[in-house]
């Protein structure tokens, strides 16, 4: 049956086809759409397969090795920065190895597009030693899910499947199956290979070096040169990795094209691509982790082009028009040259959001305070740091508002503010808060809560209505948890609140509580 | 065959509801088809375009090249513009007039419609009129894509109305009838 899938969707779609038990996740664009595909879903409903968000990535990828470790299939998803939080959960479940198939999906973020890096999640299959599948198409991908849990369970390690924010949020028709595989039984494994003391881990990991000849091996089958022309000679080959295939294709070039789907690549496909061109130009999405690698390959003698070389550009993501230039295809001429009025159109806070009435407040106290800074965090209210409000002085990682104020006024910077949403606070703030009670830190908190993980869409937030209690339970002294109502109609409220707290020298938490406006207008319907 | 198109606009107008509806069409018509969207943080009253291929062939950029987009579906003035190097020589944008000024630095509107004027063909709208005219204020979306269906070529305006009937369906009858009106209103 033919469907119109979001890459995401095809995902997610093959996922529960191939007899997935659970997904785990904590938002994050561009791979929400994966579980939210998978709550939606009628079947996996009645089937009960695991679909809750998660407190961040770490604990998902740790529960989704729980379900792995008892026979059934699980799926992981996130997006590449996400990579770095469960990084410790992830890199030793190569260890570990897995019982039921273990599938990761970690959707890169080329250009940025929602992002504060271009990390490529390339690098962590490569460092961790798992597989990693990068599909071209919402095809492939839908496909590639399955191959990837048939895969794990065949090799017992998990598989990776890499996205970037084109193939995740583009649409394309789907063939897919209308049966649905069973759900794995639950299957303990024996013995004490998933205890990693020091000796068993160092069984565990000649095992997984091991492993490597096999996936090798895997992928070596699938590593075909094809060109249109049947040409066997040519001075330009092209290898093209995942995503890029497609702008290669688009160029219309007709050289030999080595189409990379499956990681680490195979040496003998690269070197026969070699030994058939005089040129090698790598074409692949994110930073250039095979044009790095074949240098080895190949030796220093070989013409190598790509992303290093300034053929195709250092940073963003690749498109046809980038691709086709590198590979001498002309393109198209522009149809106006001149110079037209046009703006930058920042995305902004909706109009009545409560972050809107928290930052108010803070200029207006802040302003009383030449020296204050206020620290900022990921989410919709990271928009307060363009104007009008100009309000944060950084933003970094998920949780970082609260420790680097802490760090900061470790510095002697008074006030030091942080401002972090409910949902980054659960995330990753949390353990932040706990290193500045214990030292007392002369730090103010706000704890902006919308009531959802707004940024993303309004996913249900963790810790909704726990705040409060989170709080004083982390040891904040109880006068000093602080709810307020951020509205301009409270103003005078709000911002003698935030006086009162950043004249006490201690830590305190001040939490402006309304709902987000677009969560709000869904209710109402 | 192939019809490309950016559907553009600001964060919340609605293009993705066009986007869906001309997918349901050509999805139901048999054509190939490849829709780039935006999701995420421009989402919030940022600048939002999707890009849509159709073709009988085969498809492979999920991005439109530069130069070969054959129809601009603009929501909002400005914004037809912001793509209009997209183009090809003989290409058409059909926009709504009304500008939508969330930004300090918003252009004179004038310049706008005297840019528009200047590309080789231009339709430009008050779909939000058009909208309330019809009695769905909240339909200008479906006036827009009403405005462009002539110039899709590759799907009938027959076709892309029981589309709209498939993708409103589930919000009962009277909102599928409210954004047929919008639609028929500016055939």
């Amino acid at each position: 049956m033919k469907k119109l899938l979001l890459g995401d969707e095809a995902i997610a779609l093959g996922a529960l086809n191939a007899g997935l038990s659970g997904v785990y996740a904590y938002p994050g664009t561009p791979s929400t759409e994966i579980t939210e595909f998978i709550q939606k879903d009628g079947g996996a409903a009645a089937a009960k397969v695991h679909s809750r968000w998660c407190t961040n990535e770490k604990t998902a990828m740790e529960a989704a090795l729980g379900m792995s470790y008892a026979g059934k299939r699980a799926l992981v998803c996130m997006k590449h920065v996400g990579m770095n939080v469960c990084a410790d959960a992830f890199v030793n479940s190569a260890i570990t190895g897995v019982n039921g198939g273990l599938v990761v999906v970690a959707a890169d973020d080329p250009s940025m597009h929602s992002s504060q890096n271009e990390q490529d999640s390339r690098f962590y299959a490569g460092f961790a030693m798992t597989p990693l599948f990068e599909p071209s198409t919402q095809q492939e991908a839908y496909d590639m899910v399955q191959e990837a849990f048939d895969f794990s369970e065949k090799i017992k390690l998990p598989v990776v499947i890499r996205m970037v924010t084109r193939l995740a949020h583009s649409r394309a028709a789907v063939e897919t199956e209308v049966e649905r595989r069973d759900q794995n039984a639950v299957n303990l494994p024996e013995g004490r290979s998933w205890v990693l003391l020091p000796a068993i881990a160092r069984r565990n990991y000649l095992t997984l070096i091991d492993k490597q000849k096999d996936i090798l091996k895997y992928n070596e089958s699938s590593s075909a040169i094809e060109c249109q022309s049947g040409v066997r000679k040519s001075a330009l080959g092209v290898i093209a990795c995942g995503i890029a295939y497609n702008y290669v294709k688009e160029s219309g070039v007709d050289v030999p094209i080595l189409k990379i789907n499956r990681y680490p690549i195979s040496e003998s496909a690269v070197k026969s691509l070699a030994d058939r061109c005089s040129r090698i130009v790598v074409v692949e999405d994110g930073q250039p982790v095979v044009e790095q690698e074949i240098r080895g390959m190949l030796g220093a003698g070989y013409r190598i082009e790509g992303r290093l070389t300034g053929i195709l550009p250092r940073t963003g993501e690749l498109d046809p028009d980038n691709v086709a230039a590198a590979l001498g295809a002309a393109g198209c001429q522009n149809l106006t040259s001149s110079e037209l009025p046009v703006a930058p159109r920042p995305p902004q806070l909706c109009p009545g959001c409560g972050h809107r009435d928290v930052y108010a407040a803070l200029n207006k106290v802040a302003s009383e305070y030449p020296e204050a800074r206020i620290f900022g965090d990921i989410g919709c209210y990271t928009l307060g740091a363009l104007p009008p409000f100009s309000a944060i002085a950084s933003c970094v990682d998920m949780g970082a508002s609260i420790t680097m104020a802490k760090g900061a006024s470790d510095a002697g910077v008074y006030p030091a503010i942080a401002v972090i949403g409910d949902s980054t606070f659960t995330h990753s703030g949390m353990t932040g808060l706990l290193d500045a009670v214990n030292e007392n830190a002369d730090i103010t908190v706000i704890l902006s809560d919308n009531l959802t993980t707004a940024m993303t869409g309004g996913q249900d937030s963790a810790g909704t209505s726990k705040f409060e209690a989170i709080c004083r339970g982390l040891g904040v002294s109880e006068e000093h948890v602080r709810v307020v109502v951020p509205l301009p109609a409270n103003m005078d409220n709000i911002t003698s609140v935030i006086r009162e707290e950043i004249e006490y020298h201690g830590v305190s938490v001040i939490i402006p509580r309304r709902e987000c406006m677009q969560t709000l207008k869904r209710h109402k319907k | 065959m192939k019809k490309d198109i950016i559907l553009c606009g600001v964060g919340g107008q609605g293009i993705l509801s066009i986007a869906t509806v001309i997918g349901e069409a050509a999805t139901r018509a048999g054509i190939t088809l490849k829709q780039a969207e935006v999701h995420g943080m421009s989402q919030r009253g940022g600048d939002v375009q999707s890009n849509l291929r159709l073709s009988t062939g085969t498809i492979w950029s999920d991005l439109i090249p530069r130069g070969q987009a054959d129809l601009i579906i603009s929501m909002e003035p400005m914004e037809a513009l912001r793509y209009a190097s997209c183009l090809s020589a003989d290409a058409i944008v059909v926009t709504g007039s009304v500008p939508l000024v969330n930004i300090p630095n918003y252009p004179p509107i004038e310049q706008i419609q005297q840019s528009l004027s200047s590309l080789p063909h231009c339709v430009s709208l008050d779909i939000d009129a058009v909208a309330k005219q019809a009695g769905n204020p909240r339909g200008a979306n479906m006036v827009l894509l009403g405005a462009a269906s002539a110039h899709l070529g590759i799907l009938s305006q027959a076709q892309i109305r029981e589309a709209i009937a498939v993708v409103f369906a589930p919000k009962g009858d009277a909102v599928v009838q409210a954004n047929l009106k919008c639609f028929d209103s500016a055939l």
